[in-house]
């Protein structure tokens, strides 16, 4: 993990509210699919670092993919910022997912809504193809396409039935006659529940990706906690920090 | 250059700026950012007699420059915190403070009994803390309390005792006056101050503990002003904290009584503040002519 002051390269909207950054980056090597960049607003007043996944890595830098919150949000603020200015940063943040013990196994990654785009780096990575299903709220979608350009066979669901399967991505998945050998998922606390459950009931392994309050997003504040089922070695009791010992955990090792 | 030593109950600092307990956790995390040896302390997360396993979650909540946690004192226990923390501090060459929390007296005794033997510098004493139910805070409130849990700690502790007192009271002077009455080494305020945020779409609090404490920027004139009346009512040196995020802050901190500045949430936000406010201080130091820094603390009566 480095903390450093990068350009923007380029900022665009993909919907009304869903932001896509693309920023200075030279560790391609060093990030996994599922890590997250801390983003530190300009602004003094806004104490704390946005977390955000690292949506992608290429030559051309390091993008994220973000949704504004509110008006008077520091993602609001940053969605003003302009190519050629700078942002503060520390990352990559996390664990990520495991690519080894998903590489050549029939892997379904599941995105729900602003935990779509991590997905697509790890679509990215896991050479082969793999299944994809995206579950947006409606025909609002952002990122499909490049998913379909990865190589990924993709599967839609909405709130409201505009797109694809009228559901949850759970349903998609049910819908779709693929039976995952192992899932990889990230999305609303909701849905990361469904898959937890559908991954007890059909015994594989999912890797979820939560999502908790942060403070210092490096490990050292205990702000961004999750109830485990076993004593954490580190914290030495029935909970892990998301920012540094996940986000990515084995969903039979969390407390939703 | 200026010589940014400051000396505090026989222990010299290279310099005097320390962390605020629970921001900077044993350092570990920040060592991959800055050098830990250029700190003039390392005051560590509040240890307790066994592991905490400290308050639901949401935990913390960002607020206008600032920011509330009602972490609820979450540690690994003393154990593991001898056999993993101070070995890794052992590596640098910097002092170490320890913060101690406990729910009653035998808590704190227990924990400061394991510190006595230990390769430390100071304990500091967290009687202050608004997010644990009972202890912290009801000793930090009432000068009696402050006193007499002042005075058990001392007649256990072979190290010196800084007493460090909450905002959350009356008259600060009172509280600063009855832990020196208890024979306290040294004083660090100010912990957070008691706050509520409420989530207008959810209809509820935001924090799972519902209230939390404030830190941040926005604390800081209040802890200059605590800072600066309990210097006036008592003789031991004090460690400030309480929104410092830059080196104008330090020295405020300093000129209105104390020895040692802690800097906390600015952490948060900004991995390398502590040595940019070192660096910025020794600037300050250079532009004002002044020689020893310890020469400013308590200039402003
Ligand atoms: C590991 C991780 C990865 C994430 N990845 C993405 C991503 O790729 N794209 C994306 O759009 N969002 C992502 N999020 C959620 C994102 O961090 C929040 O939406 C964002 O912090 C909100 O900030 P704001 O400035 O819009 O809101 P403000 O109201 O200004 O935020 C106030 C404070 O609350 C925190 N906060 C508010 N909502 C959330 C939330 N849902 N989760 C965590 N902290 C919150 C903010 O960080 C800030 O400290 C991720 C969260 C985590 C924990
Ligand atoms: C996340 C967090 C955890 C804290 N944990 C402790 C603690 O364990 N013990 C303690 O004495 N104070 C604790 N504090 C209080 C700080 O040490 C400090 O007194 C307070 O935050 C004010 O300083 P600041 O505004 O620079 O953060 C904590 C503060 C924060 C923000
Ligand atoms: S946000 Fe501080 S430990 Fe995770």
């Amino acid at each position: 993990m480095e903390y450093k002051t990068v350009k923007i390269i380029s900022q665009e909207k993909l919907t009304d509210d869903i932001m896509s950054l693309w920023i200075e980056w030279d560790g391609r090597a060093s990030v996994v699919p599922g890590q997250f960049i801390n983003v530190y607003i300009n602004d003094p007043a806004r104490l704390l670092p946005r977390p955000i996944s690292i949506c992608d890595v290429t030559d051309r830098g390091l993008r994220m993919v973000y949704r504004i919150t509110g008006e008077a949000t520091g993602t609001a603020e940053l969605s003003g910022y302009q190519a050629g200015e700078t942002i503060r940063i520390t990352g990559p943040v996390g664990n990520g997912y495991p690519l080894d013990d998903i590489m050549g196994k029939k892997t379904v990654l599941m995105g729900g809504g602003i935990g779509i785009p991590p997905m697509l780096y790890l679509t990215k990575k896991l050479v082969g193809g793999c299944t994809v299903i995206l579950g947006y709220r409606d025909s609002n979608t952002f990122l499909m396409e490049e998913f379909e350009n990865a190589g990924a066979k993709v599967f839609v669901a909405t709130d409201d039935g505009s797109v694809g399967t009228h559901g949850t991505v759970i349903d998609a998945l049910r819908e779709s006659g693929i039976e995952p050998e192992v899932l990889c998922a990230c999305g609303p606390k909701p849905m990361l529940a469904g898959i937890k459950a559908y991954s007890a009931d059909h015994g594989i392994p999912a890797y979820i990706s939560l999502e908790e309050r942060m403070a210092c997003g490096v490990g050292a504040c205990l702000g961004c906690v999750t109830s485990t089922t076993h004593t954490d070695p580190h914290s030495h009791v029935k909970n892990a920090r998301v920012c540094v010992d996940g986000p990515v955990f084995l969903s039979d090792r969390v407390e939703l | 250059m200026a010589d940014m030593k400051v000396t505090m109950c026989g222990v010299e600092f290279k310099n005097p700026i320390t962390v605020a307990s629970g921001t900077f956790g044993s350092g570990m995390e920040y060592d991959e950012f800055l050098d830990l040896n250029r700190l003039g302390a390392v005051t560590t997360k509040g240890v307790a007699a066994v592991p905490w396993e400290g308050n639901p979650t949401p935990r913390v909540a960002e607020t206008p420059s600032g920011m509330l946690n009602a972490i609820g004192l979450q540690n690994p226990g003393i154990d593991v915190f001898l056999e993993r923390d101070i070995p890794f501090l052992k590596k640098y060459d910097t002092r170490i403070i320890v913060n101690v929390c406990g729910h009653s007296e035998e808590e704190y005794l227990a924990v400061v009994d394991r510190l006595n033997d230990a390769d430390i510098d100071m304990m500091e004493i967290n009687i202050s803390c608004p997010n644990v139910k009972e202890g912290g805070i009801a000793f930090g409130t009432d000068p009696k309390g402050v006193e007499a849990i002042t005075g058990a700690i001392k007649s256990h502790a072979k190290k010196p005792v800084i007493m460090k007192l909450s905002p959350n009271v009356t008259s600060i002077a009172d509280i600063a006056r009855a832990a020196e009455a208890g024979g306290a080494d040294a004083l660090s305020l100010i912990n957070t101050i008691t706050g509520m945020k409420i989530d207008i779409r959810r209809r509820t609090f935001l924090l799972a503990n519902r209230t939390g404490g404030l830190s941040g920027p926005a604390i800081h004139p209040v802890a200059v002003r605590m800072v600066y009346e309990a210097a006036q009512a008592v003789s031991i040196p004090i460690i400030g904290m309480g929104g410092v995020a830059t080196h104008e802050d330090a020295v405020e901190l300093m000129l209105a009584g104390a020895t040692m500045v802690a800097v906390g949430s600015a952490n948060f936000g900004n991995p390398l503040a502590t040595t940019e406010i070192i660096e910025g201080m020794e600037r300050y130091a250079e532009d004002m002519g002044i020689k020893h820094i310890a020469d400013i603390v308590g200039r402003v009566k």
